[in-house]
């Protein structure tokens, strides 16, 4: 197994796309890239026919969610991988929170089909051109979307464990 | 919204015959033989499957929601609780994810003992998913032989961390102790006596009429399917690839370790129990290879690292530096970097990874569990269209889909 360098697919990804992205480099061994959302599904299907670089592995997709960046607030992280160059790929779409809209890569990966389920599910991120967007772990009547920051754990009016009761 | 009966009430038309409509079937959510709670909607001709749907979540415990509110050390228990049947691989992966974030040097043999305890877990977890195989089959015999073996990695879990299922092994850094001389002897004892016992098992099930009818081609997957499924682990490994996160991404220093990786050709149900039933022989391989090393090194057993590990508990009860330490670590008072990790250990059933992302605060900003089982129990439906009833069982126990990993 010939493993692939950073560099390289750097590089390489500049060849097909031009200087367009948000490239951060390596963060523990994972190559990082960030993108607007009109590219991701463009890149991600060039990398799934890009027979050379082998990135034909959809590891994880999952939402995350950071109120303060206006305009930027829901965030989608999907990780692919190259089982044959032996190399990780992470890469981040944002959204406004008005208008949460990502296209789906179920027409790519069969495993997206429940991944972007479970992200709808939590962070009400609509996945353009799925073919059954609904709730997948919480219940079907449900009208949040529970792992936004907004909705905190614990009763916001408990005072037993605010943070100035350990000094901080 | 789920569909209705009278939605599924479809028909179908052939020539020479009348007008059939297809019968739905609710196979669980509490049946006895779907291995935990989950329901699948099943649409049966006669006693062949033309389709299915699954509904998942009933047993949802919400733990990324929980794990933001939680200092690093808090996660380890609900780690526990996804996969329940091999516990220390999830504490281990949950505790390499925190290392690989604070930049933690973990000393040789701290990995040792660690690869020691996760493919103990890894031959308890497969002998579970092997004898539960053949119970579906209808060889209730052999579960009950090999059983105890499982009983017995439990007792040196217990030997190891005080507790059996939901082990909460292991600290950022390494082990709460060093193993006492029992760990070894029970080890050895299971290293000695288990193997005949397996065999015997093997010899039950693998060249058995029965088994071999109502297992080969039953299930199966091809191998670009599989991976566009996103399969990984034994799953993938049957369906003949022999990818394995121990050998290509090697972490806790499995690269020092000799072990083959068995793969399957077709990836029926009957590849996935052999490839099952020769990764616990490879386990035990390591197992012995492991138990040597860390017997002829010094006894270290966890990090020099004041400021993540733990103090010993007898310090903590006289020292006063000691208390405020494990006070300012349990209480998350000591601040991770920031950073985002994705680490991603080879569970019992497949890669199990953790994605960290810390904003610099005393909790993770968000936690998400790769989960394997979460991505095998989709495929599901296409792997038993076609097939038969009775081959639902067979099929399911075999991809070893465990609710609490399934929900989390």
């Amino acid at each position: 197994m010939e493993e692939i360098q950073s560099e390289q697919l750097q590089q390489k990804l500049q060849e097909a796309f031009g200087q367009i992205y948000d490239i951060q480099g390596d963060t523990f061994g994972v190559f990082n890239l960030e993108l607007p959302v009109n590219q991701v599904f463009g890149l991600i299907l060039h990398l799934f026919r890009d027979n050379e670089l082998g990135f034909n592995y959809l590891t994880d997709i999952c939402g995350v969610h950071f109120p303060d960046q206006k305009g930027k607030e829901l965030g989608v992280v999907y990780h692919l991988q190259s089982m044959r160059k032996s190399k990780r790929l992470r890469i981040k779409v944002f959204v406004p929170l008005e208008k949460p809209e990502v296209p789906s890569l179920t027409g790519i990966y069969a495993s997206a089909n429940w991944m972007e389920r479970e992200t709808y599910d939590f962070y009400g991120i609509q996945f353009v051109g799925h073919p059954n967007l609904r709730r997948i772990l919480n219940m079907d009547e449900m009208i949040d979307f529970p792992m936004r920051k907004e909705f905190p754990l614990e009763d916001p009016l408990r005072e037993d464990k605010a943070d100035y009761q350990f000094g901080r | 919204m789920m569909k209705t009966n009278q939605e599924f009430l479809t028909t179908i038309e052939q020539p020479g015959r009348p007008e059939i409509p297809y019968t739905t079937l609710n196979l669980g959510p509490t049946h006895p033989a779907t291995h935990g709670i989950f329901q699948n909607v099943l649409q049966l001709d006669g006693e062949r499957i033309v389709s299915g749907e699954q509904t998942i979540g009933y047993i949802h415990r919400a733990f990324e929601k929980i794990a933001e509110r939680r200092p690093f050390y808090q996660i380890t228990p609900l780690t526990d609780r996804l996969n329940y049947c091999s516990a220390p691989i999830n504490n281990m992966g949950w505790h390499l994810t925190v290392e690989k974030l604070l930049g933690v040097q973990i000393p040789k043999r701290v990995d040792y003992m660690r690869v020691m305890v996760m493919e103990l877990a890894r031959v308890a977890d497969h002998i579970i998913c092997n004898s539960i195989l053949g119970v579906d089959t209808g060889a209730l015999t052999g579960f009950t032989y090999v059983y105890q073996w499982r009983e017995f990695i439990y007792e040196i879990y217990e030997e190891i961390c005080g507790a059996r299922l939901t082990t909460n092994m292991g600290r950022v850094g390494g082990f709460e102790r060093d193993f006492n001389k029992i760990v070894f002897e029970k080890t050895r004892k299971f290293l000695k006596d288990f193997p005949p016992v397996w065999r015997e098992f093997e010899n039950l099930l693998s060249r058995n009429r029965i088994f071999m009818d109502r297992t080969i081609d039953t299930g199966g997957l091809s191998l670009e399917r599989a991976l566009n499924y996103g399969f990984t682990g034994p799953n993938l490994r049957a369906c003949g690839l022999d990818y394995d996160l121990r050998a290509a991404e090697a972490y806790c220093s499995y690269e020092d370790f000799e072990f083959d990786i068995p793969v399957g050709t077709t990836g029926d149900t009957y590849d996935r129990f052999v490839v099952r039933n020769e990764e616990i022989w490879q386990s035990l391989r390591i197992i012995e290879q492991a138990m040597l090393k860390i017997e002829a090194m010094e006894p270290v057993f966890h990090a020099d690292s004041d400021h993540y590990y733990l103090p010993p508990k007898q310090e903590v009860y006289k020292n006063m530096e000691a208390l405020i330490y494990h006070f300012k670590i349990i209480m998350g008072e000591i601040e991770a970097p920031v950073g985002e990790v994705y680490n991603a250990v080879e569970g019992a059933n497949g890669e199990l990874g953790f994605y960290l992302v810390s904003d610099g605060g005393r909790t993770p900003y968000r936690l998400h569990f790769r989960r394997p089982c979460f991505i095998y129990y989709q495929a599901f439906p296409e792997m038993v269209k076609d097939q038969l009833l009775s081959d639902a069982i067979v099929v399911m126990s075999s991809l070893n889909v465990i609710a609490g990993e399934l929900d989390a």
